[in-house]
């Protein structure tokens, strides 16, 4: 098929953007641009639904790939997706719209730029997903920074200026060591083409260095313990939307990183670092679990509550095991959802009442009936119960580490147990219990756009809960030839040291 | 005497210059005229010289004058420039009042000198040239004659100026008397062999250089400079006198020094890192917009020597592709300056820029733009700038250049990121005006589209930077 599929997945909306850019309203509320981008960003989504329709599921090898000149001879611009990578794509193409609809309750000012973010944040983020190139990645990976920063900026809370600048500067920190390593990659294999590279390998007298640059820049993105002192303002200070997005895909590219570059280019510096990555993960996932315990802000606990399981995620990446790369994969495919979902939870109530104290609340049952259903299944989520995509996710993810390190695995199972204290306490805490503040009472129940948004969001959380078939299907085939170019490559060392 | 031919861009740039001169001294209030006769007449050199860069190396003069690759591509970015500078400062002038027939004239001189230096192949030419284009700066630089900080500047710039000159003829004296020859080429012959009189003239040539590039530990004057001249003559040293000495860098290191690489390599990579560290961290406290863009030029000019520190070809065409990115992002941010105007005054502190964005959508979005690109973010054009550089700064394996550059870029980003949340974040001002000159609108659209769209075709200039070779 030669109709670059992918490229109109990435430009399309952009594209949206800038027609948005040119369209004027009178009214100056810009609801019709609002249509506008809510069309494009379908669209994309129905476009992605269509990739994932016509994907290979069988195969391994990179699919729709595109692979045209771009830097004059050093480095071409080239796409394609695999088993992985698509789930990714169709997230944040899902969450995209999802985002859209959300607008209308949180942004007041500024309508129109705030979508034209949102459409640019969303080319970035599908980029990243299916870039093939290293340089290609690191633009998309980097681009993304500038509509964040603005996002966070401009929409944000009060103490919005901190919280965006330590973002764009933490993150930007990491990165320029990323693209160091990258170039050096350049100069050592004479490609940054992943699939060469995979192919060619790295000399293992490299790996650590290269390792160690790369996960600087993915550490920081993760968030891993302790360099996720960003993540807890960015989210608080972030608008709703801004939020959602920084949780449900910002935080995956980095996921997404270190199964595409640091294991499948540097397995044997992956295997040399495997122990401090399982005690950056368990310090995550138990100390910010403790943390989160005692937040008195809704929005910071789930932020740390993101940290605790991007935790989950990177012990479940570095176990090297079917079971656990396949859970992480589901992990942030679940932490994407069901954290987007929270935040959008959360919205709806600071909404109504502009407060994100957990204390200023309770006893939302008895006034707002459809708002504790929907929370309680996004809390269940979160906490990994049976029936949920996150119980799939943590349950495969610590398989994968009883397999490898049983202690490892003890220890983070006690963090299944705090993730359920901290959400269930939240939970009780503001929507059971005595109604104390009588300003509550005049909070009104969903509205339509908010059950559209939300309900949407239950679906997908119950349905590959109970069914994850799909979702495991699509990355069956490509996790297992990872591991298998991983072990390759390892044995293949092993021989040439003797 | 057929060679004529070969510097006719030169030759007419100077009729010109003598014949505004008359113009100027025989016609009553011929200022404006004289603007858009200077105007024109750099679009013709501009032409002249395209028309030329065809040709291969030739030789003049008793092979003093060379015309190559290196000189054309150098000589069409700079008289490309100076017509931008024309276009975005005819306002400005005449709304301060300075628009006088010397002023044209002046920045014709200087840019007559700077392209005879940028050809030059021999030590006296290149003196010659390189005087020309000073004293026009100097004057230039004190131009606006009844504001204290303008006087000021011209005054601190001949002083160090001449200082930094003197260094620099002593160490064209030095080499002079230890390679028997002013001839670049006939310097590389005569200096294969290590003497320590060589080496100390290439200390004190490059110290006069890195005065005219700004670089530290010579930078001090630059940001008084930056403040006290008019903006447009601002505009004007930000980029022109960059372009003309980094030109000569390249040229000295690589034609007369070549064979001495291991001695100069060592000061050019602690002149590169010192710039590119203090320019991002003494821009952090800067409250006026001029002298916070004189920090980060000073900053930039470290990332184009850290190419030229490399001794390959790869990092001359990094050095040169950082530096006709870096000039088209600085049109873009004076041009922006330029837009903010309100009854006859020019704002030039950074908190004048605060809450741009709700009334200047348009301007704050370019302004935008430029910052980003300054910090080296993607997709803009100044990650490719930078990126060039680092490319070819790593492959000669300088990791410890490279790194510091990169978390320089960090450091540096946030006083960007200042301006943007000045820009973006903060409560909004009185509105500007919104009329402009036509010039100045089309090069702020030009600049920053060519920002914006650089990663679409990303290799044009790198492949007219690939047919420089020096080595």
């Amino acid at each position: 098929m030669n109709f670059p599929i992918l490229s109109s997945l990435i430009l399309l909306p952009t594209i949206g953007a800038l027609f948005i850019l040119f369209t004027k309203s009178t009214s100056g509320k810009y609801q019709s641009s609002k249509y506008v981008a809510l069309f494009i960003s379908l669209a994309n989504f129905l476009l992605s639904l269509y990739l994932w329709y016509v994907f290979d599921k069988n195969s391994v090898d990179f699919q729709f790939v595109e692979n045209r000149e771009w830097l004059s001879g050093f480095i071409n611009y080239k796409v394609g997706i695999d088993g992985i990578s698509i789930l990714f794509v169709i997230l944040a193409t899902f969450i995209t719209p999802i985002c859209i609809i959300s607008v209308n309750a949180t942004i007041t000012n500024r309508l129109k730029d705030f979508l034209i973010a949102i459409l640019i944040m969303e080319t970035f983020m599908i980029g990243v997903f299916c870039s093939l190139d290293l340089v290609v990645f690191y633009l998309f990976f980097e681009a993304g920074l500038i509509p964040m920063f603005l996002i966070i900026g401009i929409w944000g809370g009060e103490r919005r200026v901190y919280s965006a600048f330590k973002f764009f500067l933490y993150t930007l920190l990491g990165s320029v060591l990323m693209l160091v390593a990258i170039i050096s990659i350049y100069w050592i294999t004479g490609t940054t083409d992943v699939e060469k590279l995979y192919e060619l390998g790295i000399k293992a007298e490299y790996q650590n260095l290269l390792w160690l640059a790369f996960f600087s820049s993915f550490a920081v993105k993760t968030p891993m313990w302790p360099v996720h002192t960003w993540l807890p303002d960015a989210h608080v200070e972030a608008p709703t939307v801004g939020s959602v997005l920084l949780a449900a895909i910002l935080l995956k590219m980095a996921g997404y990183g270190f199964i595409r570059f640091s294991l499948g280019l540097f397995p044997i510096a992956s295997e040399n670092f495997t122990m401090l990555v399982y005690i950056l993960s368990l310090i995550a996932i138990i100390y910010t679990s403790l943390v989160a315990l005692m937040q008195e802000d809704m929005k910071k606990l789930i932020a740390y509550s993101s940290v605790a399981h991007m935790g989950f995620v990177t012990l479940g990446i570095f176990t090297m095991t079917q079971q656990g790369i396949e859970g992480s994969i589901f992990q942030m495919i679940s932490h994407g959802l069901v954290s987007a979902a929270l935040f959008l939870s959360v919205g709806v109530v600071y909404e109504r009442h502009h407060t994100r104290l957990i204390n200023k609340y309770g006893g939302l049952v008895s006034i707002m009936p459809r708002y504790a259903i929907v929370f309680m299944v996004f809390t269940l989520g979160a906490l990994g119960l049976p029936g949920t995509t996150g119980f799939i996710g943590e349950f495969l993810i610590l398989m994968g580490a009883f397999e490898k390190n049983i202690l490892v695995a003890m220890i983070a199972s006690l963090g299944v147990i705090l993730g359920a204290a901290y959400m269930l306490w939240l939970f009780k805490r503001v929507v059971f219990g005595e109604m104390h503040n009588q300003e509550l009472k005049s909070m009104k129940d969903l509205k339509t756009f908010e059950i559209i948004t939300l309900s949407a969001l239950v679906i997908p959380i119950l349905f590959f809960g109970f069914y994850p078939e799909p979702l495991m299907n699509s990355i069956e085939a490509s996790v297992e030839n990872t591991l298998n170019m991983y072990n390759f490559d390892l044995i293949n060392n092993f021989v040439s040291k003797d | 005497m057929e060679n004529f031919q070969y510097i006719l861009p030169e030759i007419f740039i100077s009729v010109s210059i003598m014949l505004f001169l008359l113009i100027g001294v025989f016609k009553k209030n011929s200022a404006s005229l004289i603007y858009n006769l200077s105007n024109i007449s750099l679009i013709i050199l501009l032409a002249l010289i395209i028309n030329l860069s065809s040709l291969n190396t030739i030789y003049l003069f008793n092979e003093s004058y060379l015309i190559d690759n290196l000189s054309n591509y150098m000589k069409i970015i700079l008289v490309g420039s100076g017509i931008f500078v024309m276009l975005t400062g005819s306002k400005y002038i005449q709304v301060i009042n300075l628009n006088k027939i010397e002023y044209p004239i002046l920045i014709l001189s200087s840019i007559l000198g700077m392209m005879i230096m940028i050809s030059s192949n021999d030590l006296i030419v290149f003196y010659m040239g390189l005087e020309l284009q000073s004293l026009a700066l100097y004057v230039l630089a004190s131009f606006n004659r009844d504001n204290l900080l303008s006087t000021e500047s011209g005054l601190k710039y001949f002083v160090l100026s001449a200082l930094s000159s003197g260094l620099l003829l002593y160490g064209c004296s030095l080499t002079y008397g230890f390679s028997e020859s002013t001839n670049f080429d006939q310097i590389l012959i005569n200096s294969t062999e290590f003497n320590y009189g060589t080496t100390f003239g290439i200390v004190f040539i490059l110290v006069g250089l890195a005065f005219k590039i700004s670089a530290v530990p010579f930078h001090m004057w630059a940001p008084d400079v930056y403040q006290g001249s008019p903006t447009s003559v601002t505009l004007f040293f930000a980029i022109l006198p960059k372009i003309a000495a980094l030109s000569v860098f390249i040229k000295f290191l690589y034609t007369p020094f070549a064979n001495m690489n291991d001695q100069w390599q060592t000061i050019i990579v602690f002149i590169s890192i010192a710039s590119m560290i203090f320019g991002a961290v003494a821009a952090i406290g800067q409250k006026n917009l001029k002298r916070l863009i004189a920090y980060s030029s000073i900053s930039h000019m470290g990332y184009a020597l850290a190419g030229l520190a490399t001794v390959s070809n790869q990092g001359i065409q990094s050095s040169i592709t950082y530096i006709s990115i870096y000039l088209v992002m600085n049109l873009a941010f004076f041009s922006c300056l330029f837009m903010l105007k309100r009854n006859d005054k020019y704002y030039e502190n950074i908190e004048d820029l605060s809450g741009l964005s709700k009334k200047h959508p348009i301007l704050s979005f370019s302004l935008l733009i430029v910052l980003f690109s300054l910090a080296g973010i993607p997709p803009l054009a100044g990650f490719f700038a930078k990126f060039y550089v680092f490319l070819a700064v790593i492959e000669q394996s300088m990791y410890f250049l490279a790194i510091v550059g990169l978390l320089a870029t960090v450091v540096a980003a946030f006083y960007y990121l200042r301006i943007i949340k000045i820009i973006y974040f903060d409560p909004e001002k009185e509105e500007y005006e919104t009329s402009h000159n036509i010039g100045l609108k089309i090069t702020l659209a030009i600049s920053t589209i060519f920002i914006l769209a650089y990663f679409i075709y990303p290799s044009g200039i790198t492949e007219i930077v690939s047919k420089i070779t020096m080595i």
